[in-house]
């Protein structure tokens, strides 16, 4: 298989080569990344783009169902208005992580920053879902109107918070899995917190499985602690906001 | 009920002796200010809810019906006036937002209104357009710095991507959702009819559209409703949705209640969630951060799609759009404050933003400080009212122009500005079955068709009479513009002399 060497080369260099390359042939590695933006955008379903470095800005910008396996950090907007396939990163990734994405998975194993999974939303049989095996920064699911976000907290430092101030605001759809002990102080109003139902907890083994194996961790130990899951009080918070003149 | 201190607006005036009781305004008010009385025959009104969109007016077969302002006198008092009264009533009542339809109703100066056009006399003659070829045709996208060509005179210049319209004259973004679907295929057949284009705003591309894609602007806003890599591919170009003229700065919220089966297919959202639009795109919070968001959509459309950056008229929009410019933004559409929206907060759209006029001269002349006017296509949207309101943005420097309300009045709309209560009765501003299907897309597309039309002539005669025979010439052709009973910071805003000077 072809690599191509992005080294110090621009992203829109780089991403022609990927893209002549993806023409041809299903599966394409990329090594030597050093910031390049916009890798993957649009990826088709079937076609796997490996990538060796640190991913620029807008990984993987409008995914149709490719598949993006990131051996490195991502950077800021990674799965942004991405609308299926599987993006796998081995390191954190920035902010605004899946922002918009109605379909598809990303599975990230470190933390994460600010804003992820910003107004996630699922439709019909798509159902988003973001998979962080650390931390998140402010504002995780804010305006979140569909889809799952798992947050698993494994090796927090101590003292460090699961997530960061304003989760969830505005949230309206959707449900969040954390495991405890998750920061209340930080989750908006109008979010509660109970138990997993049988459902819930199928649900989510599926994704832990799924992330033990990609970042080869112990699923048992995971599995150790207690979730919680996290949901809008109301589908509709801003029912009441408006009246007509 | 608790009783409201708010008098009623209208008062349907039925002529008894006209009136045939056949129950055609009953059937045709969603306001349900028609009703038959206890005796089952008889119709009367109840004028309670009338808003004046004038349906049972316009139906009525004997023309028994007119709709009167119902005048209740309060104190004079030209600080407490009536509506802010009526406003403080409401709020006490709901504790709500006040929210309303269309643009502003307040009166603003309207810059059009003074700004007076030049006409041929002697000197480089008029032209007849009935006789003679008179160029509308207009050219969208960023223009290369310069040309070059090869020795058989052919360019090798990598010519970004242009779009052609037959008029300068556009449709803007009205997203389905706001508007019917019914209302948004009229445009969209007219567009095409027109060889212009139409926008379908924020709220994703209906599968009925299909078949107009090449005529469609298609946006992506901070919702993100709909968008995907087909939705940005299938289109004439796509349109980054950072602010609109009749909200600057706020976000968008389609609630639930019209979130049909079908526009929760077009926004691909579940049916009856409410769609909320934040105010910020949470991927932009910087003008490079809009930099790499149009890099990215001209990524993923392989660079054939020209991205446009729509904007609202605010205080400084000649520097965002010099920043948009730079950013690379091949069209920018600026969106005074004038224009209208299917629901805006009414302190929002009657006391944020700038008219499009100043906004647009200020622009146009800070582009061309800067030496890259050629960089971007401007247009200009927020209220055009006529032909002769069109060539006056062209000669301050438009491209093109947005028109919204021009069209929907030409499909029924009376601008009774209840956009946002969802019972539009002339089938616009709604999503129930039974009020969307009196709009026939055949019918009411050829009444847009005909409006354009004769601006297209207008726009052609109004040229003709500068001893112009291309829009060409007349785009930032300040010298055909001159003020009347304008200010010396007005005038020089807008570029332009006074009358008699």
């Amino acid at each position: 298989m072809k690599r191509i060497t992005a080294g110090i080369r621009g992203y829109a260099e780089v991403n022609d080569e990927i893209r002549k390359e993806f023409l041809s042939k299903n599966k394409t590695v990329v090594t030597d990344v050093n910031g390049q933006r916009y890798l993957g955008n649009a990826l088709e379903s079937g076609k796997t783009l490996e990538i060796e470095g640190t991913a620029g800005n807008d990984l993987a910008f409008c995914l149709s169902g490719g598949r993006i396996i990131l051996h490195g950090h991502g950077q800021d907007a990674a799965g942004n208005t991405m609308g299926g396939g599987e993006i796998i990163i081995h390191g954190h990734a920035g902010d605004a992580l899946g922002y918009g994405m109605r379909d598809g998975q990303i599975y990230v194993r470190d933390s994460v920053s600010c804003r992820g999974g910003i107004h996630m939303k699922e439709f019909r049989s798509m159902k988003p879902v973001l998979v962080i095996g650390g931390s998140a920064g402010s504002f995780l699911g804010e305006y979140m109107a569909g889809g799952t976000i798992v947050l698993l907290g494994i090796n927090l430092r101590h003292g460090k918070k699961l997530f960061g101030t304003h989760c969830a605001s505005g949230m309206h759809g959707g449900k969040m899995f954390v495991r405890a002990p998750f920061p209340k102080e930080n989750l908006s109003p109008n979010i509660k917190a109970v138990n997993l139902t049988s459902q819930d907890r199928k649900e989510l083994e599926g994704y832990v499985r799924k992330y033990c194996r990609y970042f080869d961790t112990d699923y048992e130990e995971i599995m150790k602690k207690p979730f919680r899951k996290l949901i809008p009080e109301t589908s509709r918070p801003y029912a009441n906001l408006y009246t007509a003149e | 009920m608790a009783v409201s201190y708010i008098p009623r607006r209208f008062t349907v005036v039925r002529d008894r002796e006209r009136c045939i009781n056949c129950g055609c305004c009953v059937r045709q008010c969603s306001n349900e200010c028609h009703l038959f009385a206890d005796d089952g025959k008889t119709v009367i009104s109840d004028s309670t809810a009338c808003v004046a969109c004038h349906r049972c007016v316009a139906l009525c077969p004997t023309g028994a019906l007119r709709i009167e302002k119902y005048v209740c006198d309060y104190r004079e008092n030209a600080n407490w006036t009536p509506q802010y009264q009526q406003q403080i009533c409401r709020q006490a009542e709901t504790g709500g937002v006040l929210l309303a339809g269309m643009g502003t109703p307040k009166d603003y100066p309207v810059y059009w209104d003074k700004i007076l056009l030049n006409a041929s006399q002697v000197t480089n003659p008029s032209i007849d357009p009935l006789r003679e070829p008179m160029e509308i045709r207009t050219v969208l996208g960023r223009k290369p710095e310069k040309l070059t060509v090869e020795k058989k005179g052919r360019s090798t210049v990598d010519m970004p991507p242009q779009v052609i319209i037959e008029t300068p004259v556009m449709f803007s973004a009205m997203s389905f959702g706001s508007i019917s679907l019914n209302a948004q295929k009229s445009l969209a057949m007219a567009a095409k009819e027109l060889g212009t284009l139409f926008n379908v705003g924020e709220g994703g591309l209906h599968p009925d559209l299909q078949p107009y894609t090449d005529r469609a602007i298609v946006q992506v806003a901070s919702g993100r409703f709909g968008v995907h890599s087909d939705y940005l591919n299938n289109s004439k170009y796509v349109e980054i949705k950072i602010g609109q003229g009749a909200k600057p700065g706020i976000g968008g919220h389609l609630p639930g209640e019209k979130v049909s089966v079908e526009v929760s297919n077009a926004r691909m959202i579940p049916e009856g969630s409410d769609a909320i639009s934040p105010a910020p795109h949470h991927d932009i919070y910087s003008i490079e951060d809009l930099r790499q968001l149009i890099w990215a959509i001209k990524q993923a459309t392989d660079n054939k799609k020209p991205v446009c950056v729509k904007i609202a008229a605010v205080h400084n929009t000649a520097a965002i759009v010099s920043g948009c410019a730079r950013a690379g933004a091949d069209i920018v559409a600026i969106d005074g404050f004038r224009g209208g929206t299917g629901a805006a907060p009414v302190r929002i759209r009657d006391n944020v933003g700038i008219p499009i006029e100043l906004a647009l001269a200020a622009a146009d002349q800070r582009l061309r400080d800067e030496g890259i006017r050629s960089r971007i296509s401007l247009v200009a949207a927020g209220s055009f009212r006529c032909s002769a309101d069109i060539v006056k943005a062209i000669a301050l420097g438009a491209d093109a122009c947005y028109c919204a309300s021009a069209p929907l009045i030409a499909m029924g709309c009376h601008m009774c500005a209840t956009c946002n209560t969802g019972k539009c009765n002339w089938g616009i501003a709604t999503q129930r079955p039974e009020l969307t299907k009196r709009l026939n897309p055949d019918i009411m597309s050829k009444r847009v068709v005909n409006l354009i039309t004769a601006w297209n002539h207008e726009i052609k005669e109004i040229m003709g009479g500068m001893g112009i025979n291309s829009v060409d010439s007349l785009r930032g052709n300040r010298l055909m513009l001159r003020g009347i009973g304008l200010s010396e910071k007005e005038l020089e805003i807008l570029g332009i002399k006074h009358a008699g000077e």
